[in-house]
């Protein structure tokens, strides 16, 4: 009896320092489901802009609860949180950059070639 | 982990929490081992490496009038006879998630001091690494023999293979250096070195502790985090 109930102790006190197995699990369940999702957009050649939402919108479902559970930062405090997630807008304002840029690269490309320099 | 417990200090929760520990004049980071902030601001720098690749990679395939190789064929592979798209990709995505679950798994059981279960999710992990570095090999050399080239390949556009290369090959680079990682520290917690206080480290002589699980599982997370956008933006835009 005494046995069992010193396990019993032992084991609640880990449960609280630690995060319980059910929580890795479902997140892992998560991740193979949106993975198996994500692999379905292409398997079944959707085009178009639902083709990109949902690329993108697994993607991020992906990353966030990669981030968010089995790297913990859901627990972490928000001095270490906001260190580390402000940093992506300045990510976010290069993309919208070079997407410009790519644009106008694409443009004149296609104008010096059809229409020429000389104009 | 969470939670964090200081002598003297109130730590407040929320926004409030993070100006008070900002504005501490002490510690930024309350709780958090100076190892792991270390290791998330290395990540940080390594986001903004892979930014850069793949915002590189947006801009080339922006930019070029030629037809993009499409992945959904390029990357087919051949099961029982029939084309399959994408078959080793969604295979290599399937086997790094496992790797990090058991990854997530071996810090738990880390923090919980169950020495064994610890170490063999470590060399499981390892071990699921190594199976995605095996993959990436073969597929590349597939690649290769096909004909794609840095500068050249017989499926359109010509920047396609120096992206290809250099954004799978520094992602397979990491992975690489992970599966090292790995192996050594599965042989670490088995061999007990973060056991009893601790066994000095290499080039150190601080004590080892469960702490730096958690450390190699950042980096190991980290690695499955960029091949989630290397998968979306690459294999299936």
């Amino acid at each position: 009896m005494d046995d069992t109930n010193q396990i019993n102790e032992k084991d609640k006190k880990s449960q609280e320092s630690t995060h319980k197995i059910g929580i890795y699990l479902w997140i892992w369940g998560l991740l193979f489901v949106l993975s198996f999702f994500s692999y379905m957009v292409d398997w079944y050649q959707f085009q178009g802009m639902l083709r990109w939402s949902l690329i993108l919108f697994f993607m991020f479902a992906k990353a966030g609860l990669i981030m968010a559970f089995f790297m913990h930062l859901f627990w972490e405090r928000y001095a270490l949180v906001n260190v580390l997630l402000w940093p992506m807008t300045a990510i976010a304002c290069f993309v919208f950059l070079m997407a410009a840029e790519f644009e106008y690269t694409l443009f004149s490309r296609m104008f010096y070639f059809f229409v020429g320099g000389g104009v | 982990m969470s939670d964090p417990k200081i002598d003297g200090f109130e730590l407040k929760p929320g926004f409030r929490g993070m100006a008070s520990d900002t504005g501490s004049d002490q510690t930024m980071f309350k709780g958090v081992h100076w190892g792991k902030a270390m290791m998330w601001i290395f990540l940080l720098s390594d986001t903004f490496v892979f930014s850069c690749f793949l915002i590189a990679y947006m801009k080339g395939r922006g930019s070029t009038p030629v037809e993009w190789p499409n992945p959904s064929e390029v990357f087919a592979l051949e099961a029982f006879g029939v084309p399959v798209p994408l078959l080793l990709i969604a295979l290599m995505t399937f086997v790094l998630i496992t790797s990090s679950g058991t990854m997530a798994l071996a810090v738990k059981y880390g923090y919980e001091k169950n020495r064994k279960m610890c170490g063999w999710l470590v060399l499981a992990t390892a071990i699921g690494g190594l199976t995605f570095v095996g993959m990436q090999a073969y597929e590349w050399s597939k690649l290769i023999h096909e004909g794609v080239r840095p500068w050249e390949n017989p499926f359109g556009a010509a920047q396609f293979g120096s992206f290809f290369f250099m954004i799978t090959g520094f992602h397979g680079t990491h992975v690489s250096i992970g599966v090292i990682f790995l192996f050594i520290y599965a042989y670490k917690v088995f061999a007990g070195h973060y056991e009893n206080g601790g066994k000095r480290g290499w080039f150190t002589t601080m004590k080892g502790d469960y702490v730096e699980i958690e450390i190699l599982g950042l980096y190991w997370h980290f690695v499955d985090l960029v091949w989630v956008f290397i998968f979306a933006f690459f294999y299936l835009w």
